[in-house]
């Protein structure tokens, strides 16, 4: 049985890279692929907690939700680049600065 | 006819059934109709009254009233006064002089108000005249009185100024009205002046005249005193003596019909019958009838003496009817109640008979009124000629018709009674030889002498309406004394008798302790002696007046030139209304208008001052809050907004720029959480002041 | 439906339920709206007749009502919602009912927002009602400051000429008044063990108070002087009436009416309702000389003042306060005919100075001017009109036979035995009435037709309908008082004993 520890580094690392993609990338898409990293990220963190308590299923359950949450986020986060698209013309996040105080 | 004691009320409703038909249906039922039920309706009244007299002939002397209480009115704690309804001897002379001089009256009007536009209406005044006038003497407590009282003084008022569209018509209605309310203050006092302390002194609290006049004597004799004095300022107003006379001569505006119904024969007598109504409370304040008569008795001379000069014949007979008025409260004032309601009731008939007279001449000369513009008429009408004779004599005190009768009475009372005194005969004994002159000059310059009419006048004998009801009045005049013949005359007095329940009292009686009184003081023959005195002097008055204004009208002017000032006062009613005019209303304009000054400028500047201090300290208190305190949230606005100009600074509008800084921020958070436990001992000794 | 418990609520708020379905209906569509507020009014009407007919007239008042509904509503103050009604305030209930159902109809004249004016009218309607049943102080305090406000735009916008200027006059006047008797309220609210806003209770338990601002001196002088200047100012009472005669003068006629009929009374009604049975001593010390005086100056000063005036409605105006005088003479001698008398004469003064205020509107609205002496024998032209005026002005100079001489001549009878000079004083008042009312009718209805009015109308069906129940009961009134005087008896008997003047004038 692999320990819970390694998983949760995975995850935490998993998670570290989705916030550096975040942060980092300009391209909206990707920025986009980085939040999905982390909902994964923390996905994985429910699967591996739920080992603790494995009669209970509310980790795995809190999973699946959020996997459903992720499709449902998926579908609003690909309106919004195609109407920043539409808006701007490109998909990068530097230059849908309107509001700059 | 025991039914009537349960039925009095269906007596003055005949006459206001007529109001409210005339009001609503007249216009439907169209003016003869209106005219024949107005008159039916008085007619019924009439026999009801009939019926009245005959249920209290059937009842022993002293049992003779009837008391019927159909319907609570205000009953307040001790006061109770309700629709109650008394018929006594009394009240029965009343009600058949009211419904009967009343039907002649309104049959009367028929022909004189035929052409008039507002027949219909007249007619309603008529009937609710008639309706508050039976109240007035049917009510058996003071309270309901008084809707009477009111309502009689509300047809006046109504009636004076029947043709508004003159001014001087409603002019003159406004002040009678007006005047007689002026009487209603000090009755209204005298009536709760009288409750209250019959309460507080009996332990009674009634408004009932008979109740009142049973306890009477029991009120000391101050406060009996002032009930009655003021309680005579109402029936002044109301019947027009001194001071509050003045209302009635301007009445004359009124149709001549009106003039011989409310301002002769009925309504301005209501003040005489209060007082009889209040005989045993007057009985117990001999000084207020004291005071009643000699009001009374000076009243009588002294508008005799403006008659003598007034040119307008109903003008004469308005000062003429405030001078018969005088001699009615000089016997009741002397404590011959019985003899001043008789004169009440012959004065109602010829005096009534003089106006309707008088109005058929001036129907006939197309509403001239002016005496000098009159004159041998007695052949153009000689109907109307005839009946007035009848009244002129009566009035004149000739002997054997009814003026001479009640007159006397009065005259004999006011020397002999125990209330009188001989000054007050004397007064009125002159008053009587005036009276003859002025209607003798009267009569001559009506129908005698020559025509000063115009031309094309035409003067026309009055339709067989008016002259039917002359007829009859005339009739009444001549026979009408012989109900009260004095004994001295061997007659049976039967008037009196016939009064006495209703005026005699503990306190006293009227009437018929005079005859006692006449018994102390000597002699039938003083009494036969001025009555052969007062005989003389209406005789000697007849004579003078026939003489001057027929054979020597020369000396009459030859008077006015000698004594032009005298004159000219007696002409002017020596400026009585003038004086009051002076002294009264317009003060009391002046006073008004003071008020309603004072109340714009004082009062109500006292608001607008107050509002307009409020505003200027509104003002300075705005000027501080805009330079001190709105500028001390200014300068915090300032500085607020200098520091977002800096802050703004680090708004992007970049997303990830914000995740950075919130990526940041949470990373700093989990640092501290993870360090806080290392720190915090560190921290606890700073703060302790260890460090 | 109607239940002893909430007959009272149903009464006060069927107009405002009127008032909300108003707002819901579309501004154009007039006839409905104007049927909506008859509605609303009418079942008020029909309401307190139902009212009126289950009251039991032996109920004593005062401390023991009848159809109480009862509530909590602010828990933290013990502020209930607690209604009731007693002889004293049956006859306002009625008359209030009545005159605004009749002032409904008189409104029809009203063309600009009908919307808006039906709508504040039902409302105004709702806080004089409330006014009248509320027992607990709190409650009374927000009905009469609901009451006030639609005043103030009734006057403001549909008013004369000088509206705005009246209106504030009015507002501020009035709020001036209920400012101090709101600081009178709280005085009581403080010094009560428990705290409590609960008027019987107030009145029952006040002799036992011992703590709490009782130790101020003249403590119950002061909140008695507060509460009546609050009062005196509605009824109104010299010198704080000057804001009637512009109120009543640029009020469109309807609420004129409401204006006099209603809310006078209002003050005359606190000052029985509150002051005296809550202070009875401070009553007897305010009564002599202070109110007595007031009621004498009411009644003279303000015949006077009328009698000066030009301005028809004005003078209508200042013989309201004249006619109130009345009642004051009357409450001031504590006597059993005085308090008949004075509550009588609110009634009465209600009916006909509404009657007097309907018939200026009438020739208001043909002429377009009120001046006295710009018209000339118009009863000519209009003979059923000034067979009304004359009818109207009778009653109110105190004609016998019609309703306002029974509760002035009461008025009298009660006040004789305690002070007879300032009586016979007061009494002038039916002089100075008789004059100024006859010279107004003389220089409007008298004399020859002026040309300009040979073409004016005669009222019309609509004006006889809302004058007509007005004129009846006046003449009604007049003849057979007693079932009015009945319902108040009990009440005011047992004001007296609490007052300690048990049977004064029995």
């Amino acid at each position: 049985m692999i320990p819970a520890t390694h998983i949760l580094a995975v995850g935490a690392a998993l998670f570290c890279l989705g916030l550096f993609a975040l942060l980092s990338r300009r391209n909206a898409v990707a920025v986009f692929m980085g939040i999905e990293l982390m909902l994964n990220a923390a996905n994985l963190n429910f699967v591996a907690f739920n080992q603790a308590r494995p009669e209970a299923l509310d980790g795995q359950v809190a999973a699946v939700f959020v996997i459903m949450l992720a499709a449902a986020e998926f579908a609003v986060a690909l309106a919004l680049i195609l109407s920043l698209h539409q808006m701007f013309h490109c998909v990068h996040l530097d230059e849908a600065d309107e509001m700059k105080g | 006819m025991e039914w009537v004691d349960t039925h009095l009320w269906t007596i003055p409703l005949m006459p206001l059934l007529g109001v409210l038909v005339h009001i609503f249906l007249g216009g439907t039922l169209g003016k003869k109709l209106v005219g024949i039920l107005a008159c039916l309706l008085v007619f019924i009244s009439f026999g009801l009254s009939v019926v009245v007299l005959l249920r209290l002939l059937e009842l022993p002397a002293e049992e003779r009233h009837l008391l019927d209480n159909f319907l609570p009115w205000i009953r307040v704690g001790a006061f109770s006064a309700d629709w109650a309804f008394r018929a006594d001897t009394l009240s029965a002379v009343m009600l058949l002089v009211v419904t009967g001089v009343g039907f002649l009256i309104h049959v009367y009007s028929t022909g004189y108000m035929h052409d008039d536009p507002k027949y219909i209406r007249f007619f309603a005044y008529l009937n609710l005249f008639t309706f508050s006038m039976l109240v007035l003497v049917l009510a058996s407590n003071v309270f309901l009185m008084f809707i009477g009282w009111e309502g009689v003084g509300l047809c006046s008022y109504l009636l004076i100024g029947f043709w508004f569209h003159d001014l001087n018509n409603a002019t003159a209605g406004m002040k009678a009205f007006i005047v007689n309310r002026v009487g209603d203050w000090s009755f209204l006092c005298g009536v709760l002046l009288l409750f209250w302390s019959l309460g507080k002194y009996t332990g009674t609290y009634t408004v009932d005249f008979y109740e009142i006049n049973r306890l009477a004597p029991e009120l000391p004799a101050g406060i009996a005193l002032a009930v009655g004095l003021l309680l005579f300022g109402g029936a002044a107003g109301k019947s027009a003596q001194i001071p509050l006379y003045v209302w009635l001569p301007d009445a004359m505006a009124g149709p001549t019909p009106v003039s011989a119904l409310i301002h002769a024969a009925t309504m301005v007598t209501a003040g005489v019958y209060m007082i009889a109504r209040f005989s045993g409370l007057y009985l117990s304040a001999p000084d207020a009838m004291m005071v009643v008569a000699t009001v009374g008795a000076l009243t009588a001379l002294f508008s005799a003496t403006i008659a003598l000069a007034q040119n307008d014949i109903k003008k004469v007979l308005a000062y003429s009817t405030v001078s018969q008025l005088g001699y009615m409260f000089l016997g009741v004032g002397v404590g011959a109640f019985s003899a001043g309601i008789f004169h009440l009731m012959t004065h109602a008939f010829f005096k009534g008979l003089l106006f309707l007279g008088a109005g058929s001449v001036i129907h006939g000369l197309h509403g001239e009124q002016d005496l000098r513009r009159m004159g041998a008429l007695k052949s153009k009408m000689p109907w109307t000629w005839l009946t007035f004779m009848a009244a002129w004599l009566a009035i004149a005190g000739f002997p054997g018709l009814s003026g001479f009768f009640s007159k006397d009475e009065i005259l004999w009372q006011a020397f002999s009674s125990e209330h009188g005194h001989w000054a007050l005969w004397l007064v009125g004994f002159i008053a009587a030889g005036l009276t003859a002159f002025y209607m003798t000059r009267l009569v001559v310059m009506t129908f005698y002498g020559e025509s000063r009419w115009p031309e094309h006048a035409h003067p026309h004998e009055s339709p067989r309406n008016m002259t039917v009801p002359l007829a009859v009045l005339a009739v009444l005049c001549v026979i009408g004394g012989y109900v009260g013949v004095p004994a001295i005359l061997h007659g049976a007095n039967y008037f009196e008798h016939w009064m006495e329940p209703a005026v005699t009292w503990a306190a006293g009686h009227g009437g018929a302790e005079a005859a006692e009184h006449a018994a102390e003081l000597g002699s039938h023959g003083l009494e036969a002696l001025l009555m052969a005195a007062s005989v003389g002097v209406a005789l000697l008055g007849i004579g003078i007046g026939w003489w001057m204004y027929s054979r020597r009208r020369d000396i009459p002017e030859a008077a006015f030139q000698r004594w032009p000032n005298l004159y000219r006062w007696v002409l002017n009613k020596y400026y009585v209304d003038e004086l009051y005019q002076w002294l009264v209303v317009d003060n009391l304009l002046r006073l008004t208008r003071l008020s309603g000054r004072f109340d714009l400028a004082v009062i109500d500047g006292a608001v607008n001052g107050s509002a307009w201090l409020t505003e200027r300290v509104s003002a300075i208190s705005g000027w501080i809050d805009n330079t001190f305190v709105d500028g001390a949230v200014n300068g915090v606005a300032e500085v607020t907004r200098a520091a977002g100009g800096r802050l703004r600074l680090i708004q992007t509008g970049r997303v990830q720029q914000y995740l950075t800084f919130a990526a940041a921020m949470v990373a700093i958070g989990v640092a501290g959480i993870i360090l806080w436990p290392s720190i915090q001992p560190w921290l606890a000794e700073l703060w302790s002041g260890a460090i | 439906m109607l239940t002893a418990t909430n007959i009272l609520s149903w009464i006060t708020f069927t107009p405002l339920i009127g008032a909300a379905l108003i707002l819901l209906l579309p501004g154009r569509k007039v006839k409905a709206i104007r049927g909506v507020a008859v509605l609303a009014t009418a079942l008020s009407l029909l309401f307190s007749l139902v009212l009126l007919s289950r009251f039991d007239n032996a109920g004593r008042g005062i401390t023991e009502f009848q159809f109480v509904a009862q509530r909590d509503w602010i828990q933290a103050f013990s502020i209930q919602y607690y209604m009731g009604i007693d002889g004293l305030s049956l006859p306002l209930v009625i008359l209030t009912t009545l005159l605004s159902f009749l002032c409904i109809f008189a409104s029809f004249g009203i063309e600009r927002w009908v919307k808006a004016y039906m709508a504040l009218f039902l409302l105004l309607e709702t806080g004089m009602l409330g006014v009248f049943c509320s027992l607990d102080l709190f409650l009374f305090y927000v009905f009469w400051e609901v009451m006030l406000l639609p005043m103030y735009f009734l006057i403001g916008i549909w008013g004369g000429p000088r509206r705005e200027y009246a209106a504030i006059k009015f507002f501020l006047y009035t709020l001036l008044g209920s400012v101090l008797m709101l600081l009178g309220i709280l005085a009581l609210y403080f010094a009560s063990e428990p705290h409590t806003f609960n008027l019987p209770q107030l009145i029952l338990t006040s002799s036992q108070w011992s703590g709490n601002l009782i130790w101020v001196p003249y403590f119950w002088k002061i909140v008695f002087v507060l509460f009546f200047i609050g009062f005196a100012i509605k009824v109104p009472i010299f010198p704080f009436h000057t804001w009637l005669p512009d109120a009543h003068v640029e009020a469109p006629t309807a609420v004129s009416v409401i204006l006099a009929g209603v809310l006078l009374k209002m003050g005359t009604y606190g000052i029985l309702r509150v002051n005296y049975p809550l202070f009875p001593e401070a009553a007897h010390w305010f009564a002599y000389p202070f109110l007595i005086t007031l009621g004498v100056i009411n009644i003279v000063y303000g015949s006077l003042c009328a009698m000066a005036q030009t301005d028809l409605k004005k003078l209508v105006a200042y013989s309201s306060i004249g006619h109130m005088g009345f009642c004051l003479i009357g409450m001031a001698a504590m006597t059993s005919q005085g308090f008949h008398g004075a509550v009588l004469q609110m009634w009465n003064h209600g009916l006909i100075t509404g009657q007097l205020f309907l018939l200026v509107g009438v020739v208001y609205d043909r002429a377009h001017h009120r001046d006295l002496d710009g018209f000339g024998g118009l009863a000519a032209a209009m003979p059923i009109y000034a067979g009304m005026v004359s009818l109207a002005f009778m009653a109110s100079l105190g004609l016998p036979g019609l309703a306002g001489f029974v509760s002035e001549a009461l008025c009298f009878l009660g006040a004789w035995p305690v002070f007879p000079a300032s009586t016979a004083l007061s009494v002038s008042g039916v002089v100075l009435g008789a004059a100024y009312f006859l010279w107004a009718f003389q220089r409007v209805f008298l004399g020859p037709l002026n040309p300009k009015y040979e073409k004016i109308s005669e009222i019309n069906g609509r004006e006889l309908f809302t004058l007509a129940p007005l004129a009846l009961l006046t003449v009604l009134i007049g003849v057979y008082p007693m079932p009015i005087l009945n319902w108040m008896t009990a009440t005011l008997n047992h004001l007296q004993e609490i007052l300690g003047v048990a049977g004064r004038g029995m």
